[in-house]
């Protein structure tokens, strides 16, 4: 039987993009189901009745959800280019670095910006992206899967794209260079990965949105 | 060379428990180091700088973080009694349900009694989330989350099993009743008498004088 492939989504999502970057790196032809979130499909809340929200990954007829557990879901799936390491130990760092991408520095972020880049909210996600600083110093290589880009990677999609749109479009800033050089020259070597350029939304449409939803427009 | 285990542990915790649940259902020989977390170890604080808790497991020098991470490495690397499905969707489906656990309805279950059951919206939004689990066991009809044998998500919700009942009784707070949830119930009593989650339950007296101590009666 054929492989059926959809994604229900929004471009604009920077969690639906880990799910693209995955299917893109894999070479795998799948349909994209844009979803309009303030008027869900009955498909979508019939997929994801626990959530309702996007990405959710329909292979075959069955639907799973949450992108890191869709990215893992393509990895075991589709065999080539692999997403996680192969050794037991380096795998669960890559686990544990994607979840701390999500239990910390995505949330703080997302702070930063609700609050318009309130002082002690910057200082969190500063706090959070200096793990990350670390991490990239200490393997000393060009992405945090070493060579080629892994989960941990594609976990840290918002921080190479999503952050430099906000900062630009409420003229706030979040991950200066100068503090930050190791995670900034991650961000352009990862966005300029053919894969993930592949799948970005264009810049200026999250500029847009984010000017419009802070009312900065 | 002979594998080398050790736990950095709090015998109350149940993110710790997972992992000693996941060790006795591998037969893995371990060492337990219990944690005084007001005054943390030099070494657990080497071996966790980012969020410096426990549970660590150091398998030959190399430490794994977080209960659910360290779950699936046990998993990877002893590979009898399998913790997660072989099949990727029913794979996927285990991870789902383990992370709703832990992002929603444990969350939604601490605010309850640290918020001393005062809130009616706080308790109404803890309740929706264990309708849900209760939903996924009666649609599930088998024994456990993960069928006739405990898998993945039975050792996540481990909290709901056994702590959840010590909190209700400490704070005389009942959230989980027979007649309101009983599929959690049924399989909650189940899992707590599986030989394997039996032995590594802390006692009921410590965790109630725990709770007590913490949360005082409402």
């Amino acid at each position: 039987m054929a492989n059926e492939v959809k994604l229900h989504g929004v471009t604009r999502s920077p969690f639906v993009c880990r799910a693209v970057i995955a299917l893109n790196l894999k070479d795998v032809k799948y349909e994209f189901v844009d979803e309009d979130l303030s008027n869900k499909s009955s498909d979508l809340i019939k997929y994801n009745p626990v959530y309702k929200k996007v990405p959710v990954l329909l292979h075959n007829g069955n639907p799973i959800s949450e992108s890191l557990v869709i990215v893992e879901y393509i990895d075991e799936v589709w065999k080539g280019v692999p997403l996680l390491p192969q050794d037991a130990y380096e795998k669960a760092q890559a686990r544990f670095w994607a979840k701390f991408m999500d239990d910390k520095c995505f949330p703080t972020v997302f702070k930063a910006v609700t609050s318009l880049g309130e002082e002690q909210a910057v200082a969190e996600v500063h706090e959070a992206l200096q793990f990350l600083e670390n991490e990239l110093k200490v393997k000393g290589s060009k992405f945090f899967g070493g060579d080629n880009i892994n989960l941990v990677d594609i976990a840290a999609t918002f921080v190479a794209f999503w952050i430099g749109a906000v900062e630009e479009a409420l003229g706030i800033e979040l991950l200066p260079k100068d503090k930050f050089p190791k995670l900034t020259e991650w961000s352009d070597n990862y966005v300029n990965c053919q894969a993930v350029k592949d799948s970005l939304p264009p810049r200026e449409d999250l500029i847009a949105i984010y000017k419009k939803r802070f009312g900065k427009a | 060379m002979a594998d080398e285990v050790t736990l950095y542990a709090d015998g109350r915790s149940p993110f710790v428990c997972r992992v000693k649940i996941a060790l006795n259902m591998k037969g893995i020989k371990y060492k337990n180091m219990e944690e005084d977390l007001q005054n943390k170890s030099g070494a657990l604080l080497n071996y966790n700088p980012v969020h410096k808790k426990v549970p660590v497991l150091v398998h030959n020098g190399n430490p794994i973080l977080e209960s659910l991470v360290i779950v699936e490495y046990l998993d990877n690397v002893w590979e009898r009694v399998p913790i997660l499905p072989q099949d990727p969707y029913e794979k996927a489906a285990a991870r789902f349900w383990a992370k709703f656990i832990d992002d929603k309805c444990i969350p939604a279950l601490y605010k309850v009694f640290s918020s001393k059951g005062e809130e009616e919206q706080v308790i109404t939004e803890a309740c929706e989330q264990l309708q849900i689990l209760e939903d996924e066991l009666e649609l599930k009809g088998k024994k456990f989350f993960g069928g006739d044998n405990i898998n993945l998500v039975d050792i996540a919700a481990d909290f709901i099993a056994y702590w959840l009942q010590l909190l209700e009784e400490a704070t005389e707070m009942k959230l989980v009743t027979r007649s309101k949830f009983p599929k959690i119930t049924e399989w909650a009593e189940g899992f707590v008498n599986c030989q394997v989650v039996k032995e590594m339950l802390p006692p009921r007296a410590i965790m109630l004088a725990y709770y007590k101590n913490r949360f005082g009666k409402i």
